[in-house]
């Protein structure tokens, strides 16, 4: 019978050093890559205010996007951007929506409900620039012009696959056991999903909403083969209609000192709303989580 | 001592109850089957988990389901209310009648089997929603009354859950910020609150401390004036404290079954005398 024998461990045992060695090494690795990531996303907050923050006035919210060198806001952009994003959104959320509660409840272990997850993952990482063509197949080509209807459409394509994936996980979150005793009650089964799957999936629905908004707010490539530009304050959607991206995208290449100092204001609100959404997103889900 | 052996009865006459050799007929015989279930097979996909069961659940009684992990008494309990219907592959073979109607029937209304079959799960699962609406979600489903006669039955389902006491104070906070026993005791009043004949506990206690678990059987011991029970547990005491009848079962298979007592004195089957000794399970 072997005896045991007291530890002879000790900090120099050579095995034990090359795990310290190696845990050193793997933690400076690893601090250096989120520093990286951070300072990069340190330095572009701050280029874009250093650049952007002088030129914000009451005249970037009041005036038109102006000929180069003269006077002149954004107002049609940011027009245009609020009314495309708000279409788009109202288009593909119960899109999104309807798709990703058949996933979760209904057709959970059947086929459909995988193929659908399949294609929405490939949509969800499709090129912006691709939905953008196929509008501009779809539906420009066919109207004749740009428009702003179609720059809607692009985007409420892009906010789907979003939505359905968000809410598909939310859904998932929620325990069986919950929907069995909603169940147990008698409550058909469109009740138990409204009334109580939803519910206790709400936070995390809209969180993905707020993302989808995030994230088409600043599309420029779909917007630019469906809404184009306009020059003047239009919210007819049957005519082209400018966005805060495309404007940016069109004044930063420009040779005019001016309209380039309106992109970086541009950028600078741009980000600056995603950023709030992003964050009031991580606030709802954080207090869901309580 | 009466004992009813229904593993032993000859398959071919389903519901025949065989009274062992030399017992007296019960004291006060009037028993009446709330549920019988007969030759019941149950399939998860291909595989067996239940191996044809006949059993009956008396009115006004509280059977307990006990035996190892896996042994199929949490299948069984979810075939009388039709809970597996919400999962595709699993299917159910044979008898259960509920005051002799088949609820295996697939022209049976399942939401109200639930609504007369009513259940209470492992883990506390309030709604996420306050503890008045908890109680009176279910109600207002099924019946249009007016506020003061809904509050009255929210308060009646809370008191009889022995809760009111508890919460009558806070009925607007989340029903999620209960402790885990007042959690169970309020699944219980959200249970009984919609009315049900039949109640159905699979482990309720399982994840409660000893006090809350106290609470939770005084509470079957009220409840069984007015409800049938029928309860899966893994704890020995508990069969025997809350239940008048039992029921052994083990491998997909019904062992034994008979008034508490005697299941737990002097059962008639090996296996059920080790599991009940702990020599297995």
């Amino acid at each position: 019978m072997t005896v045991l024998e007291p530890s002879k461990h000790t900090a120099d045992a050579p095995l034990y050093r090359r795990r310290r060695g190696k845990s050193v090494l793997m933690m400076s690795l690893s601090f250096a890559a989120a520093f990286v990531g951070l300072a990069f996303l340190v330095v572009i907050l701050l280029t874009l205010l250093i650049k952007g923050f002088g030129g914000l006035s009451l005249a970037v919210f009041t005036e038109n996007t102006p000929p180069p060198g003269s006077q002149g806001g954004l107002l049609n952009a940011i027009v245009g951007s609020l009314i495309m994003t708000a279409i788009g959104v109202a288009l593909g959320t119960p899109v999104g929506i309807l798709a990703g509660t058949y996933m979760a409840e209904y057709g959970k272990h059947g086929k459909l409900a995988s193929i659908v997850r399949f294609i929405n993952d490939i949509l969800l990482s499709a090129p912006s620039i691709v939905v953008g063509l196929f509008v501009y197949e779809v539906v420009v080509i066919h109207m004749g012009h740009f428009s702003g209807i179609a720059g809607a459409l692009a985007l409420a394509i892009i906010v789907v696959p979003v939505v359905v994936r968000t809410t598909e996980d939310m859904l998932n979150l929620v325990p069986s056991q919950l929907r069995e005793a909603a169940s147990s009650l008698g409550l058909p089964r469109s009740t138990v999903i409204q009334r109580i799957s939803y519910k206790a999936a709400q936070a995390g629905m809209i969180t993905g909403v707020l993302l989808a908004i995030a994230r088409v707010s600043g599309e420029t490539a779909p917007l630019l083969f469906t809404a184009l530009n306009n020059q003047f304050g239009s919210t007819d959607l049957n005519a082209p209609m400018s966005s805060l991206p495309v404007v940016i995208f069109q004044f930063a290449l420009s040779p005019y000192a001016d309209w380039q100092a309106l992109a970086w204001t541009g950028a600078l609100i741009v980000t600056f709303a995603v950023l709030a959404l992003s964050i009031g997103a991580r606030v709802l889900s954080a207090g869901a989580q309580k | 001592m009466t004992s009813i052996d229904l593993a032993r009865s000859n398959p071919a006459e389903p519901g025949q109850i065989k009274i062992a050799p030399g017992a007296r007929p019960m004291a006060g015989a009037g028993l009446s089957e709330k549920i019988s279930v007969r030759g019941l097979k149950f399939f998860y996909g291909d595989s067996l988990a239940l191996k044809g069961v006949d059993l009956p659940i008396y009115e006004r009684k509280v059977t307990a389901f006990i035996g190892p992990s896996g042994c199929g008494k949490s299948t069984l309990l979810r075939i009388l209310n039709r809970m597996y219907d919400l999962y595709p592959k699993q299917r159910a073979e044979g008898q259960v009648l509920l005051d002799g109607v088949d609820v295996l029937s697939p022209k049976l209304d399942l939401n109200l089997l639930r609504s007369r079959v009513g259940m209470v799960f492992q883990k506390p699962t309030p709604f996420p929603m306050s503890i008045y609406d908890n109680i009176a979600f279910g109600i207002r489903l099924y019946e249009k009354i007016s506020k003061s006669e809904l509050d009255g039955r929210v308060e009646a389902a809370l008191r009889r859950a022995a809760l009111w006491n508890e919460v009558k104070d806070k009925l607007d906070a989340s029903g999620l910020s209960l402790s885990g026993g007042q959690q169970q005791r309020l699944c219980i009043a959200r249970t009984i609150a919609v009315r049900p004949e039949v109640i159905l506990l699979d482990e309720p206690c399982s994840a409660l401390d000893p006090i809350s678990t106290a609470k939770i059987e005084e509470l079957i011991d009220e409840l069984k004036a007015d409800y049938t029970i029928a309860i899966v547990t893994h704890n020995m005491q508990q069969a025997s404290r809350t239940s008048e009848f039992t029921a052994f079962m083990y491998l997909g298979e019904l062992i034994e079954f008979g008034e508490t007592q005697q299941i737990f004195m002097s059962p008639h089957d090996r296996r059920t005398q080790d599991y009940i000794t702990g020599r297995f399970g």
